[in-house]
């Protein structure tokens, strides 16, 4: 059952408007609490012991000589917490701290609360642990095929974690059609999207306290502060009500904090076990080693169209290098495939995905999690079908626009779909026809689209209680309290939520005071991910709002002796809507209705519709979402052809987010999402070095661990500076959907998507080269230019 | 905290079997007074020698405005102001404000007035998480300040950028922080 929403339409006094974050005040004055600022009295500082192999067999672990230090307090090791856990409750693969076996290098094996960090770091070299040491697979290919070594012995299918086949429509008989109707073509590429990670700007930290009545409290730099009490309560054997989990502000997620990590089971542990509070904080190279991003993708694929341009069909074969955990890998595998059949039509489709187990640090959910990588993969297939048929590559995505009120080839229900929207804005601000006319060789633009969800159907466990929750009370001043599980991790869900409240009850912005994401104060809330908060939290808020909106009226209503309907709630005033000049004060209306009905308080919650929204087939209901935000970019990029080097110089992205309920937030949202994506495309690359090899490249056995990861720091993994940075318009694109609150759809990962295929496109229009195989760097950009001009110097001989 | 030079990673190999008798890691640790001005005010402070003005801030006066991004001078987020200009306090060793002027986010506020810069980025948005944002402001605010005693009249993007280029953002893609700190050289939060 789905909660009651709310399409009414403008002008409204709240929605819409141009209003800054809540909560931003207290961040630009270093006020905001994050978990690191917070600091207890006897607070201890933890640090854990990680491997220095990436596969071995844990032999023994003797702690005796670390406990003795001056200054330790206690030491926990793996067998304290044995039971296994992970976010998908199908794939519980992981443990705290290792027992048996360590997976990859920086696995976590030991941990050492003391008085100080100093003493604690210090302290780790004091554990004694012996390995055996296991050869290490890092290649997901050799690692599929290899059934001699095995990453995890319990695991039915040797080192393959996940393996999806799924088959919509005659798929062989559409592909053949490329070959034989006339004018068409059947186009085949191969594609490597390199793994990336979030790098978040505040590292993940973690503080647990153990008090007398036996409860634990653990505030966490988390999304998911509920994945996280769940899991707490599993390993560490506890009720869930003798756990409480607080999020205070978040420094930045993006995926990477998505699921429970070894530090918040030590700081609690080791809170429990000496009575006194627990710090961990992570460096920044055990923030890449926790990593869970993007996965390494090797992507096949074939794509026909027909001599218009229609997509005949698209076949998928991609093999995920996974990591050493499943993370939410059962979900990756799915979304490899399920997400790619939006916003184009498809006669036919298949994809084959396997996510592999590797020695090295897991890969789970970033920006855009499963489909940002075939998205890569599509976009530049169709590209090349363009040019083939010597189309217009806008012209061509338009030729097959799903539309709204449509169903995909695997059974996902669109509803309101502004993709051609995007399309037209694209175009128009970039100034495509013109602009693409007149640019020298070098220069060259590039045009790429995308779909996303505004969350996931269904909990990633399974439960038929509601995945979103909101209370609201109102009190004698006027002001309104809402309470939210939902996670603020800087995009901004808690002014989002205040936005709807305030519409709804007719106060300013500023009037409504947001209680978030702490377990003992707020109702459940799965958490910040799939883009799922807007539309589900913000479902939940109308819900409670209506109902306590409904009894001002009455009550208000009552006092003038007219009817309800005539009451309007807006502008901290309650007015009758037949004669303006009546009106009284909002917390007036909130005081006749209080004492009317009693205090004022409601409860609103938010299910996804499960009927007519995904297909029946197994695995049917993973990537189908209540609704889909849609995203169309061109990126204006030059290519230096004597040094490889690609500068792109402006990116125009158009977001179909539905309803911008507050649009600085939605403008930020694209703004961070195509910086995100370009980076992507030319500078990141979370690397990991090969079994046995040094640098990438290199034939000789370099003096490298293997498994060992390249770039550990913020210099070795170069995010952008404001230097390198393109100029980015964010063009919102509204076209409402009857599911979201006001119309409202996701907006925080969409716009990452089309960037990148965006940048590698236009690569091509400047100077004719298809670099398939990312990142794109100097050398790859040289290697191509020469190959393009060997050939044509055979072609001309 | 920091990762001091002698601090092992956790990647290290295993100390040496040598009994934690000779390798006690409470051995003495030099103890200096400190005095410098910080945010207007005069302060004394006991600090251990091998300690980062980022860690005194933090851990021994508890401004934690300032924050520790990657301890390693990557990332910008401990800036603050040393002598009016802007530096990464994680590479600077406490004892090397001795008698000078250390200004941080804290400090920014003008008469218990939000400055220009904090209300131009809360206007535009410019703050997503916030965690690299004080570093960012402290950058901004040596960038107008020096412009405007040099006399400058214009301001370009570029040289807002260079200014900013060592505060990484993960959140924003720089766009609405580089109109803030145009809005805010024209005054005009």
């Amino acid at each position: 059952m789905s909660a009651p929403t709310t399409l009414s339409s403008p002008p409204f006094d709240v929605v819409g408007g141009d209003h800054a974050k809540l909560d931003a005040p207290d961040r630009l004055t270093g006020v905001a609490a994050f978990t690191d600022d917070i600091t207890l009295p006897r607070m201890l500082h933890a640090k854990i012991l990680r491997s220095p192999h990436a596969h071995a067999r844990i032999l023994s672990i003797d702690t005796t000589r670390a406990a003795a230090l001056p200054g330790v307090v206690d030491v926990v090791v793996g067998s304290e917490m044995p039971l296994t856990y992970g976010v998908i409750p199908w794939t519980p693969d992981e443990q705290a701290l290792a027992t048996d076996k360590v997976r990859y290098v920086g696995d976590a094996v030991a941990a050492v609360a003391a008085i100080d960090e100093e003493t604690a770091n210090r302290a780790l070299a004091f554990i004694d642990v012996h390995y055996e040491v296991l050869p290490a697979l890092c290649d997901p290919r050799e690692a599929m095929a290899n059934t001699d070594v095995l990453i995890h012995e319990d695991n039915r299918h040797g080192n393959i974690s996940k393996r999806v086949k799924l088959a919509f429509g005659e798929v062989d008989s559409a592909l053949a059609a490329g070959d034989s109707e006339p004018g068409a073509h059947r186009i085949a590429g191969h594609y490597e999207f390199h793994g990336t990670t979030h790098a978040a700007i505040e590292p993940h930290c973690a503080l647990a306290h153990f008090d007398t009545t036996g409860l634990l409290t653990v505030w966490s730099a988390t999304q998911v502060p509920h994945y996280l009490h769940r899991e707490l309560a599993r390993v560490l054997e506890l009720p869930t009500y003798r756990i409480r989990v607080i999020q205070p502000a978040v420094g930045g997620a993006f995926g990477g904090k998505s699921e429970p990590f070894d530090l918040e089971f030590v700081a609690a542990r080791l809170a429990i076990k000496t009575g006194r509070p627990v710090k961990c904080l992570y460096t920044r190279e055990e923030v890449f080693l926790a990593h869970r991003g993007r996965h390494p993708f090797s992507m096949d694929y074939e794509t026909s169209v027909d001599a218009d341009g229609r997509i005949l069909a698209v076949s998928g074969e991609t093999v995920l290098d996974g990591g050493a955990y499943s993370s939410f890998g059962l979900v990756t595998t799915y979304y490899s495939g399920q997400l790619l059949c939006s916003p184009y039509s498809f006669g036919a489709y298949r994809f084959h995905s396997t996510r592999v187990y590797t020695n090295k640090p897991a890969c789970g959910p970033k920006r855009g999690h499963g489909s940002v990588q075939p998205r890569f993969a599509i976009e530049v297939q169709l590209d090349k079908a363009a040019h083939l048929l010597d189309m217009d590559p806008i012209a061509l995505r338009r030729r097959n626009l799903l539309g709204a009120n449509s169903t995909t080839i695997n059974g996902f229900h669109i509803g309101s779909n502004g993709f051609a929207a995007c399309l037209d804005a694209v175009e128009a601000s970039s100034d495509w026809q013109t602009r693409r006319a007149k640019l020298p060789r070098g220069r060259g633009l590039g045009v790429a689209g995308s779909t996303y969800i505004s969350g996931t159907n269904y909990c990633i466990y399974p439960t038929d209680l509601p995945q979103a929750a909101v209370q609201i009370c109102l009190d004698r001043s006027g002001r309104v309290r809402l309470f939210t599980g939902a996670s603020d991790i800087g995009q901004g869900s808690n002014t989002t939520l205040a936005v709807i409240a305030a519409e709804h009850l007719g106060v300013e912005l500023a009037d409504v005071r947001v209680i978030a994401a702490d377990t003992d104060l707020c109702p459940v809330d799965l958490g910040a991910y799939s883009s799922r908060q807007t539309l589900m939290a913000g479902n939940a808020a109308i819900m409670a709002a209506q109902e306590l909106g409904k009894k001002v009226r009455k009550a208000v209503a009552d006092h003038w002796q007219c009817s309800p309907k005539v009451v309007t709630l807006a502008g901290r005033r309650a007015q009758r809507l037949d004669d303006p000049a009546v009106f009284i004060p909002i917390q007036d209306a909130f005081v006749l209705a209080e004492t009317a009905f009693g205090t004022l308080g409601s409860v609103g919650h938010y299910n996804t519709p499960r009927s007519g929204v995904h297909g029946d087939y197994r695995g049917g209901t993973i990537g189908a979402s209540p609704a889909y935000s849609f995203s169309a970019h061109v990126a204006d990029v030059e290519v230096d052809v004597e040094t490889g080097d690609v500068t792109v110089h402006h990116i125009w992205a158009a977001h179909d987010c539905g309803r911008a309920l507050s649009p600085v937030l939605v403008e930020g949202q694209i703004e961070g999402s195509v910086y995100m994506g370009v980076a992507e495309a030319l500078m990141e690359h979370h690397h990991v070095m090969p079994t046995g090899l040094g640098l990438e490249g290199e034939k000789e056995p370099g003096p490298w661990v293997s498994g060992l990861l390249a770039g550990s720091s913020l210099l070795d993994y170069p995010i952008p500076t404001t230097l390198d940075t393109p100029e980015i318009s964010a063009l919102i694109i509204e076209d409402p959907d009857p599911r979201g609150p006001f119309g409202a759809k996701e907006a925080g990962e969409g716009p990452l998507h089309p960037a990148i295929p965006a940048v590698v496109n236009a690569i091509y229009d400047a100077v004719g080269i298809r670099i398939d195989c990312l990142p794109v760097t100097p050398e790859k950009v040289l290697a191509a230019l020469d190959a393009l001009a060997a050939q044509k110097g055979s072609d001309d001989a | 905290m920091a990762n001091l030079p002698d601090s092992p990673s956790p990647l290290a190999p295993a100390a040496p079997p040598v009994s934690p008798a000779i390798q006690s890691p409470d051995r003495p640790v030099q103890t200096s007074l400190l005095r410098f001005e910080l945010n207007g005010e005069a302060k004394t402070v006991a600090a251990p020698a091998h300690w980062t003005l980022l860690e005194i801030l933090r851990y021994e006066l508890r401004l934690t405005g300032t924050k520790q991004g990657c301890d390693k001078g990557d990332c910008g987020a401990c800036t603050v102001q040393l002598d009016g200009k802007p530096v990464n306090s994680c590479l600077v060793l406490a004892l090397d404000v001795q008698g000078r002027t250390v200004k941080t986010v804290e400090g920014l506020a003008v008469g218990g007035q939000p400055h220009p810069l904090q209300k131009s980025f809360d206007k535009r948005g410019a703050a997503q998480c916030g965690f690299c944002t004080p570093g960012m402001l402290m950058s901004a605010e040596a960038l107008l300040r020096q412009k405007r005693a040099r006399g400058d009249e214009g301001i370009e993007t570029l040289e807002i950028a260079e200014a900013l280029s060592g505060n990484l953002c993960r959140c924003t893609g720089y766009t609405k922080i580089l109109s803030a700190v145009v809005d805010a050289w024209r005054d005009k939060p």
